[in-house]
């Protein structure tokens, strides 16, 4: 066990629990934001840099600060680690900055994208962006692609979390997408326009935490605020087939995997599931489904859904001593 | 093109990676990707179409995707076919000091084609690249594996005279480059 | 001082083949260590040397190699870093290229030290006709029995394979350089864990520099006292330095550590004083990543000592007024030359070779890149050069691997110590009327400004 403290709470964690899991253990208020982590797909996580914390004390044995932030993500504890995330000024700053590096070349759609309401880098950038813009220089775009006849990848919103190539490799026999290119010129594709075609391939849709995939049987269908989300399941011989059903009247509009409170799939479902059963009676219904993270989806509906408050500079400040 | 196209390369060309293959653990025969993209780039037109790479996929018994990522990240592999005779000029600090931008514009004119471009005979293209680590000897320019350094505009001239009639591409290696086991 | 240690024997003729390399002594420290020596007395040599990785860290070799985890029954790797593709670094390529046993007899006493029974040598693919040298040496190696099984009859197996990359500078920085000796796209890994526990083929490996293991042999051969008694404090033994731009005599040379700067750019022994003697302006003292200082501050120290060619002396000041030794690729600026011009090579560059891995450095060195051409331009204002320095900030120390870092230090020096010359372009620019790309780029960089 490890005794870990996260902007002055403190709990305890087995070893090789990594700063953010123990931060996510106690709880919103402490955890640091994420993009391209999803806690269950393995060795993801540590390329976009918003959950960079600050690490006053390295250890009880060793406690010397670590000389840069780290991505807690990918930083196991150690016993008597200190860590900062909503305390650290530099941790705020490096996230700003973070936000606009991502929002660099992004284009700003939003009210044209499907992902619009449920998408992560909306939620990080009114959390942690600022608002002007500084830079007037002409965006990097692609052309929307097709890949296969119910995803459309469209690169110009793509982040490069590099989720959607671990899924393929992960969870998929026969991985046919991946990065290609270098650099800012680095982009996820086939290279030879061929579909990804297999049964869990679905799955990238729902770890895409921006618009870069989406479901083009949704596509346009409704915006997800006006949707209405329930938990269903059905007995399907390729996955769990625990899904959340997304109602517009009395029509199912998607069907998607069932995300946890960092909006994160609990658990991968498979094409059939998602695609194919759109009817009410493909269904047994078990109830409406909370959506626990703070966005859009949830606004209004949820009467006792507070946004988890972060504690700020100023707040600490004006602590009595 | 379809897209599962592979093409064979020589037996001379297929033994030699074979033997490359080698040099590499069991089982960590992928490591020999980057040297089989050089020779069979070289091997074919000088440039790596998705047929040619997919045999190098199949040789490695890899999937062509984890070809086409690896690929497409290195500068030294062209995706597009290029000139006969490619013309690298390093355009970084150390080459930029000592003049070659004046080079790299000597060669412009000459040939009537900008950086990144390919003369509409198919003899040449000029692209210009970062440090080759010939910093001392700058300007400098590559052709295929060779260097050419201490550059002027004569010595341009001289180059491109003799490049002009070359018949086969310019290429980094041929089969002599690497020992046998 | 001129010394030579490592290129003692260069002007021999013929010192590339074996026969004239093994006339001159070659492969004696392989003789010693695998017929007198335990491999951690090897080990024992090179901490009591003093050596500090020549790659650009400067990291004490013998104790990454004391750091190497000897898991039984797993195969231990020795990778030598011959990627050389710092901008002004090309001393690796001159000693391969002229001496290329020297270096194969350093990799098979480091692997002896290490365990190591298979080595590689990962040379960047730009220098094809580097590998057909050292090819060509390995097959001799091999011939006369320094290689293979069971060398010269002390029962230790080794083998070295040469392996090409494929233009990226990424693959110099050592995890990156592992994904690509392993196949795959040069993407550095994140750390922990360290090579040293997991780095080739998930084995415990050691990377090290051409010059590092290079400057094993005479280590060996003369005992790491005699190595460390060269040079100043911890800056032991020598060094090779590339020196190349404004100067009359660029080229590689090998100082023992501690020869004034000044003595170094103006001393007919090394780069033999400015071109065209002309002022100097400003130096890239260790390859494109270390802060560039203007010549008062290299010449000097900011207490007014005269800097000195260590790894102490150059990143005295800190970042404020100093910078490092790195790679030792010296680049020299004359009067004529533009800082932001150059700070936008620099700056091309590293925006060319990020992986684009993590997001500051993928999108912030293009970002960066575009400011200053819009600057070189004659669109910029004073605002993009605070522009700059607070991309680089947000840059710097947030990324995966360090080539954020060596992307941001070059703009923030530069910055630092030449502001007036951005504010100059940004006020009174000159070049308005660009007819070309290059028309453009050829007046800038011999523009007063
Ligand atoms: C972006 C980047 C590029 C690098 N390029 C090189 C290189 O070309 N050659 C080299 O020896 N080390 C290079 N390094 C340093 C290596 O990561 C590593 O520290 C070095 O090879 C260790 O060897 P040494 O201890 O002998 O110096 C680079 C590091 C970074 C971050
Ligand atoms: S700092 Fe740059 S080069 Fe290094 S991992 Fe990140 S994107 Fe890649
Ligand atoms: S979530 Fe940790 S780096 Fe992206
Ligand atoms: S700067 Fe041109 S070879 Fe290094």
């Amino acid at each position: 066990m490890a005794k870990v403290t996260i902007d002055g709470i403190e709990i305890d964690v087995p070893d090789g629990t990594t700063i953010l899991q123990a931060a996510r253990m106690i709880g919103p208020e402490v955890a640091p934001p994420t993009m391209c982590y999803h806690s269950k797909l393995k060795t993801s996580g540590g390329y976009c840099r918003t959950c960079l914390v600050e690490v006053t004390k390295g250890s009880e044995k060793d406690p010397r600060p670590m000389p840069k932030l780290v991505a807690s993500c990918r930083t196991n504890v150690m016993d008597g680690m200190v860590v900062t995330n909503g305390l650290s000024e530099k941790v705020q700053d490096a996230r700003a900055g973070v936000v606009e590096f991502l929002l660099l070349n992004h284009p700003l759609d939003c009210p044209i994208c499907d992902q619009a309401g449920e998408c992560h880098l909306q939620d990080l950038s009114y959390e942690h962006g600022h608002y002007n813009t500084r830079t007037d220089f002409e965006r990097r775009t692609f052309e929307k692609i097709d890949i296969g006849d119910t995803i459309q990848l469209h690169m110009t919103r793509c982040i490069l979390c590099y989720r959607c190539v671990k899924v393929a490799e992960q969870i998929t026999d026969g991985r046919v997408h991946g990065v290609i290119n270098r650099g800012d010129a680095s982009e996820i594709s086939t290279y030879i326009k061929e579909a990804i075609d297999n049964d869990f391939s679905g799955n990238m849709i729902d770890v895409c935490p921006v618009g870069a995939l989406t479901d083009k049987t949704f596509r346009f269908k409704s915006r997800v605020w006006f949707t209405k989300p329930v938990d269903a399941h059905r007995d399907c011989d390729k996955c769990s087939g625990k899904v959340v059903l997304w109602y517009k009247g009395d029509d199912v509009l998607r069907v998607t995997g069932r995300k946890d409170q960092w909006g994160e799939v609990e658990e991968f479902i498979c094409n059939t599931c998602r695609f194919d059963k759109k009817k009410t009676s493909d269904w047994t219904i078990e109830g409406v489904r909370e959506i626990s993270r703070h966005s859009v989806i949830s606004a209004n509906k949820y009467k006792k859904l507070v946004k988890p408050k972060r504690l700020t500079i100023n707040d600490i400040k004006a602590l009595p001593e | 093109m379809s897209e599962t196209e592979t093409i064979k390369f020589s037996a001379e060309t297929e033994a030699l990676m074979k033997s490359i293959i080698t040099r590499y653990p069991e089982g960590k025969h992928k490591s020999a990707l980057l040297p089989l993209l050089h020779i069979a780039q070289a091997d074919t037109d000088g440039w790596l179409s998705v047929p040619v790479m997919n045999r190098v996929a199949e040789i490695l018994n890899i999937k062509p995707i984890e070809v086409y990522e690896v690929a497409s990240f290195y500068s030294m592999f062209h995706l597009e076919p290029v000139g006969n005779c490619l013309i690298e000029v390093c355009r970084t600090s150390s080459c930029w000091l000592r003049g070659a931008y004046d080079i790299v514009q000597h060669i412009e004119n000459r040939l009537g084609i900008k950086d990144g471009e390919t003369t509409p005979d198919g003899k040449f293209s000029l692209r210009t690249v970062e440090c080759l680590g010939s910093c001392g000897t700058a300007p400098m320019l590559q052709i295929g594996e060779t260097y050419h350094e201490n550059l002027t505009k004569e010595k341009v001239d001289a180059l491109l005279e003799e490049n002009k009639s070359r018949t086969t591409h310019s290429r980094y290696v041929d089969h002599t480059t690497f020992r046998t086991l | 001082m001129q010394r030579k240690l490592l290129l003692e024997h260069i002007d021999v003729p013929g010192i590339q083949t074996y026969d004239v390399y093994r006339s001159k002594g070659g492969y004696a420290s392989v003789e010693k260590a695998l017929k007198t020596m335990t491999p951690d007395a090897v080990t024992e040599e090179v901490k009591k040397s003093g050596l500090r990785g020549r790659g650009g860290a400067g990291f004490p070799t013998g104790m990454k190699w004391s750091f190497l985890a000897k898991p039984e029954g797993v195969p231990r790797y020795l990778v030598c870093n011959a990627d050389e593709s710092e901008p002004g670094t090309f001393k690796d390529r001159y000693l391969m290229e002229h001496i290329p046993h020297l270096l194969l007899e350093g990799m098979i006493t480091a692997s002896f030290a290490l365990g190591a029974h298979t080595s590689y040598i990962y040379v960047r693919g730009e220098f094809f006709y580097i590998i057909r040298i050292l090819e060509k040496a390995i097959a001799e190696a091999y011939k006369n029995g320094w290689l293979g099984k069971n060398i010269q009859g002390s029962g230790f197996d080794h083998d070295i394979y040469v392996h090409p990359g494929a233009g990226a500078y990424i693959c110099g920085e050592e995890t990156a350089l592992l994904e690509s000796l392993e196949g795959k796209r040069g993407n550095p890994r994140i750390k922990p864990p360290f090579p040293a526990v997991k780095g080739l083929y998930d084995c415990p490996t050691v990377v090290n520099n051409v010059e590092t293991i290079a400057a094993v042999v005479p280590i060996v051969n003369n005992g790491g006292e005699a190595y460390a008694a060269i040079g100043i404090g911890k800056s032991t033994g020598t060094k090779l330095i590339s020196a190349s731009g404004h100067i009359k005599k660029p080229g590689v040379y090998e100082i023992e550590l501690g020869v004034p700067v000044e003595e170094f750019i103006y001393s007919d022994a090394f780069c033999g004083g400015i071109l065209n003697d002309k002022k100097l302006k400003a130096v890239v003292a260790g390859g494109s990543s270390v802060p560039i200082l203007p010549a008062e501050l290299i010449l000097k120290t900011a207490n007014g000592e005269p800097r000195l060619m260590t790894y102490e002396s150059l990143a005295d000041g800190g970042f404020a007024t100093g910078t490092m030794l790195g790679s030792g690729g010296f680049i020299v600026m004359d009067e004529s030359a533009s800082i932001v011009h150059n700070l936008y090579t620099f700056t091309r560059f590293y925006h060319h070779e990020s992986c684009g891995q993590c997001s500051p450095c993928r999108e912030g060195t293009g970002w960066m890149e575009k400011i200053l051409h819009k600057i070189l331009d004659g669109h910029g204002s004073s605002t993009d050069i605070d522009l700059l320095w607070d991309i680089q900030r947000k840059i710097e120390g947030n990324t995966i691997c360090p080539l954020g870092d060596a992307a941001a230090w070059p703009v923030a020096s530069a910055i630092r110590h030449f502001r007036h010359e951005f504010e100059a372009y940004v006020n009174h620019p000159k070049q308005q009327h660009v007819v070309s790309y290059y028309d453009h780029c050829h007046n800038l960089a011999t523009a007063e400004v």
